[in-house]
């Protein structure tokens, strides 16, 4: 099996497992008891928020446990949007791509009176600081752009757009669930006020995140009855898989610069065998991109059916088609970058990791181009658009 | 649980009758390329029996998988039964679709309607009431 859909989820690292099984094993005491048993839990709960602050330049105080990066977005953008009510300013910018974790939450919002601003991204995937700068107003209380985007990889100039909001007094989130292990992340340095992280795509378990919030930045809590996490979620922490994720965390971190190398490599030989294929197109731009993604559109096909025939060829991949995402429309991503519906439909992501090697390219480049062309012959768009009946709408 | 019956696999894997007829007798097409669905339907008739019927398909594994159904279920059958070819029909033969998937049979039945439809109106025959 050729796995490239390490933006959906990664294998877990063998270490965070034999450290939640150690965990689980000896130290199953619930951190808010106070005996020995109790209290030894809640140093090995201190211990990971130690190493996971550690990672991203914060300090322990401002980690809080959730259950993942689509409780960390929702938290954050809620207590800001709270604190801004409190205050009389009820307008928040994002961007035309963020996670629907971000933008169904924003949507919300806007139900209860919030005025939301979505920035467009243009042709490439990305926003400016400029772009933030000018539509910043006086009642602003968010900010809420993602620091790489999940579909097609574009990284956003997080360390500006914090400089911007940090002059301006606005509170300033990301959603870094695509960023952190893979590419530096530094809160301090970057004047990110709040940040959303998921342990089950940098080999940690499933279920289980963090919400990096500055000091200062008020925090409210979506999940009632009981004083863990300071207040700010109640609920016994789910030690083991803390402990999971603080290990794949900093084992990442350790071999971030040597990983990002040599995957973007075997990106870079994948985009350039990709787009050997005729009318297809590389979404997003060939460099300021995550070090594994890589994300085309073949036109005149669909992506579900090219993503079950790469399943037959023993590759797992992702796409962005309609089909494949449960709804009527394709990616709300591939659209904000100007994707007309029709390519859209006919999208692949592939997401690479730490075990992919050369021979998986090399198998991947024979695979993806003879399956898009299988699927051409059998497309009735395809043919229409061969004969002139129908302009190409990529060159 | 896989996504799709092991029929839907198999006509999606192997699809039966895929191409074009070139002096085919009526073309039916459906579905637009927004919806990421396109189905054309190709129909070759002798003696109002279908003699012969070709597909092309935009879409996901079970409209490719509905459309090889939906041509196997027709050829060799009288005009008329192709007519009536249901989306119910094409499901069941297919062992089930998912829910959401359901929308790809009812295109078969209906690009195979508009082929039929396609061909008696070369005739020039209305001898037949067709399905809007």
């Amino acid at each position: 099996m050729i796995y490239v859909d390490n933006a959906a989820t990664t294998k877990m690292s063998p270490a965070a497992i034999s450290a939640m099984l150690n965990c689980m094993e000896e130290t199953w005491g619930n951190p808010s008891s106070l005996y020995a048993a109790g209290q030894r839990a809640a140093e090995v709960l201190q211990d990971a928020r130690e190493r996971i602050a550690v990672s991203i330049g914060a300090a322990p105080k401002e980690i809080t446990f959730t259950s993942g990066g689509s409780e960390s977005d929702n938290q954050a953008i809620y207590s800001a949007a709270l604190s801004g009510a409190r205050k009389g300013k009820r307008h928040i910018i994002s961007t035309a791509f963020e996670h629907h974790a971000v933008l169904h939450t924003l949507q919300k919002l806007e139900e209860y009176g919030f005025e939301v601003e979505l920035l467009p991204v243009g042709e490439f995937g990305t926003v400016t600081a400029r772009q933030v700068a000018e539509a910043i107003r006086e009642d602003t209380i968010l900010v809420t752009a993602m620091y790489a985007n999940n579909e097609i990889g574009s990284i956003l100039p997080v360390a500006q757009i914090g400089t911007v909001c940090r002059e301006r007094g606005v509170i300033f989130h990301t959603d870094a669930v695509q960023a952190a292990g893979h590419i530096p992340i530094d809160v301090k340095k970057q004047k990110i006020d709040m940040l959303s992280l998921s342990a089950h795509k940098f080999h940690g378990p499933k279920g289980v995140g963090v919400l990096y919030t500055r000091q200062g930045i008020p925090l409210t809590s979506l999940i009632e009855g009981g004083a863990q996490e300071m207040g700010r979620r109640a609920g016994t922490e789910n030690i083991p898989a803390i402990v999971g994720m603080a290990v794949a965390l900093e084992e990442s971190c350790a071999h971030m610069a040597e990983n990002a190398a040599r995957i973007s490599v075997l990106r870079d030989n994948l985009i350039k065998g990709l787009s050997q294929i005729p009318h297809a197109a590389l979404n997003g731009l060939p460099t300021n991109r995550l070090p594994g993604n890589v994300s085309f559109c073949f036109e005149g096909i669909e992506g579900e059916s090219l993503l079950l025939l790469l399943d037959e060829q023993g590759i797992c991949a992702s796409s962005g088609s309609a089909c494949t995402s449960g709804s009527l429309s394709p990616s709300h991503v591939l659209l904000a970058i100007g994707r007309s519906h029709e390519v859209a439909h006919g999208s692949l992501r592939l997401s690479l990791g730490e075990e992919n090697t050369e021979d998986d390219v090399e198998r991947i480049l024979k695979v993806v181009p003879e399956t898009v062309a299988y699927l051409r012959n059998m497309s009735p768009l395809w043919r229409d658009t061969l004969g002139g009946k129908k302009a190409f709408v990529l060159s | 649980m896989a996504l799709y019956s092991e029929n839907v696999m198999d006509h999606f894997r192997n699809p039966r009758n895929v191409g074009v007829i070139e002096d085919a007798d009526g073309v039916g097409e459906v579905g637009n390329a927004a919806c990421g669905d396109i189905m054309r339907i190709y129909l070759k008739i002798t003696d109002n029996i279908v003699s012969d019927a070709k597909f092309e398909t935009f879409g996901c594994g079970s409209a490719i998988a509905s459309s090889s159904m939906a041509t196997e279920l027709i050829k060799g059958k009288p005009l008329e039964q192709a007519l009536h070819l249901t989306n119910k029909a094409v499901t069941e033969a297919l062992d089930g679709l998912p829910l959401n998937k359901l929308h790809c049979s009812v295109l078969a039945e209906e690009a195979i309607q508009a082929a039929v439809k396609d061909y008696y109106e070369r005739q020039g025959s209305t001898g037949i009431e067709c399905p809007e």
